[in-house]
């Protein structure tokens, strides 16, 4: 009988190795490509509901320039989006005035001051403050700041673009927070070596050195965090007051254009036009987001200026 | 009366941690003059070359005893400025770091720092720019491209820029940890050339693992062995006739 190869149990093991690696392989490509397929798969369902509108009903002047949103209004029901998006336009950009400030001064504080026991536990609650689910801060927004706004401004309703914006710019604060200290985590300590050698406190470094070379990063930091102000819906819903208008101050209330989506699509006749409406307003929340994330991928990538 | 040492430590000891890396040093670095630090790796160099602009303190680890005085004051203690001391003495690093900025910018940065007169116009920074290239041999190369990135530059323009940005504050003292350390002959040749044409107007601490580059390149030579300062004299004699066996022994290639 010829003697065993000695690399015959090798070979062996090599083949389970290789079986396990082609199965890994297999199951991680299914994944990513899956993840490829839902979103087009959304995108055409999204696509596919809302596009007869689009051909039928739709006047790109009305969307988009009627802030007259009256789908129920018989028999000629009126689809401008204009009040809608200036809803959501105008709590969104509150969020980021509100929370761009207080985001890098965290992001900032954390990653290039705070040491030890303190940095740590600052990152645990601000990851805290990140799972805070959004109904919450709507309910926080209805019950605590209606009032206060009410009570400190002297207005007859609380429920307006002021609660909303700074509803929503306390949730982005976290994201926000996390990117823009990542951002900064990844300039290179040697650079912040050389400037503290050459005799510069640790906030010139801070500003001069790490700030602009971190800049891509922090710019992603705040478009993501707009990203997530555009689509929150829940809290904006319950604290915008809801009420269709074009806002001229940030007491005025308004209606936003997810919050619109989710008020309505429940009682609306599957494939009517107002079903169709709703749908489009969904095509357009989806560009919006998909050309922050988009912008703000590229930004991370380092895109130059010009 | 003699001119003062450019730096003069007492009974240095320096921990980082609990791990002490630096024992009773007392060295005196002569002014105008280029002293080498040799020694194996790990045995302090850097440590003690970075306790003179007191850098390693960015470690909140790092405790220390004794005195450093540079140019007759001591650089620690409560009444001492941080900023102060590191205006007057100029650290090169291993590797090359300029910052992330035009080369422009990059010669400024410490100028901008410390100028504390009225905002220079542009042609003044630009004057300043120019001679801080032109001192370090990089002027030709770099005056059509100030406004790029000075990371773009190769590793032997890299490092004379960062030699460069020292220059406009008007340093006295030089620090430099294994300059050349990172680049290749011709351009461990090049700063080691351009090391030596700033004989005199500079006190250098050139730290090097590199004997030759410590013979070649060095007025005063000091071997230094787990964390304790071994001998210090002339280039010439130490390594001519070293008077501590260890040094014999290291310069013979004995050590690691
Ligand atoms: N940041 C640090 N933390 C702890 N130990 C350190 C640190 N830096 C250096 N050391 C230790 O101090 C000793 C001296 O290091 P160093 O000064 O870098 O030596 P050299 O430059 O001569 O190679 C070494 O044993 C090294 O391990
Ligand atoms: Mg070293």
């Amino acid at each position: 009988m010829a003697p065993t190869p000695p690399d015959d149990h090798a070979s062996d093991r090599r083949n389970l190795d290789w079986y396990v690696d082609r199965g890994m392989r297999w199951i991680v490509t299914v994944g990513g490509v899956s993840a490829i397929v839902f979103i087009i798969g959304i995108f055409a369902f999204v696509t596919r509901e809302g596009f007869p509108f689009l051909f039928d009903g739709f006047e790109a002047g009305e969307f988009f320039g009627s802030p007259a949103w009256r789908p129920t209004s018989e028999p000629n029901p009126t689809y401008g989006a204009l009040a809608l998006i200036a809803g959501t336009a105008s709590v969104t950009g509150l969020a980021v005035l509100s929370a761009v400030p207080f985001s890098l001064g965290a992001a900032i504080y954390i990653a290039e001051f705070a040491t030890g026991r303190t940095r740590e536990v600052l990152k645990v609650l601000v990851e805290l403050l990140a799972a805070i689910p959004s109904v919450v801060w709507g309910f926080i927004g209805l019950s605590m700041m209606n009032p206060l706004i009410i009570a400190i401004f002297d207005v007859p309703v609380g429920l307006n673009v002021l609660n909303a914006g700074l509803i929503l710019g306390l949730m982005a604060a976290p994201i926000m927070t996390t990117i823009a200290e990542d951002a900064l985590k990844a300039v290179p300590d040697a650079y912040r070596e050389a400037g503290e050698a050459m005799g510069a406190t640790r906030w010139q470094v801070t500003m001069r050195v790490v700030l602009p070379a971190a800049k891509n990063g922090l710019m992603a930091a705040v478009l993501l965090g707009v990203g997530r102000g555009f689509g929150e819906t829940m809290a904006v819903l319950m604290a915008s007051g809801h009420s269709i208008n074009l806002p001229t101050s940030p007491f005025d209330s308004v209606r936003a254009l997810t919050a619109t989506i989710a008020a309505e699509l429940g009682e609306t006749a599957v494939g009517s036009e107002h079903y169709q409406a709703l749908f489009t307003l969904g095509m357009l929340l989806f560009a919006v987001t998909f050309s922050i994330n988009l912008a703000a991928d590229l930004f991370v990538r380092g895109v130059r200026r010009g | 009366m003699a001119d003062p040492a450019a730096v003069q430590t007492q009974a240095f000891n320096l921990w980082y941690g609990t791990f002490q890396a630096l024992y009773d040093v007392d060295i005196t670095v002569a002014a105008g003059r280029i002293t080498s630090l040799i020694g194996p790796s790990g045995c302090g160099k850097s440590t003690l070359l970075r306790s003179i602009n007191r850098i390693t303190e960015r470690l909140g680890y790092v405790r220390t005893t004794g005195s450093i005085e540079v140019y007759g004051h001591p650089i620690i203690g409560p009444a001492v400025s941080l900023v102060q001391v590191r205006k007057q003495i100029g650290m090169v690093f291993q590797r090359p770091n300029p910052l992330p900025l035009s080369i422009r910018e990059n010669v400024l940065f410490g100028w901008k720092l410390h100028n504390e007169g009225p905002k220079a116009t542009r042609a003044q920074e630009d004057e300043i720019v120019e001679q801080a290239l032109r001192t370090v041999l990089l002027w030709d190369e770099t005056k059509d491209r100030l406004a790029h990135t000075a990371t773009g530059l190769s590793l032997e323009q890299q490092q004379k820029l960062c030699i460069a940005r020292l220059l406009p504050v008007k340093p006295r003292l030089l620090l430099m940890d294994e300059p050349c350390s990172a680049l290749d002959p011709k351009g461990t040749e090049a700063v080691e050339e351009l090391i030596w044409t700033l004989r005199g107007a500079y006190t250098i601490l050139l730290v090097t693992h590199n004997m030759a580059q410590a013979r070649r390149a060095s007025d005063d030579c000091a071997f230094m062995l787990m964390g304790r300062l071994v001998e210090h004299r002339s280039t010439n004699e130490l390594f001519v006739a070293p008077e501590d066996p260890r040094t014999g022994d290291y310069i013979e290639g004995r050590y690691g």
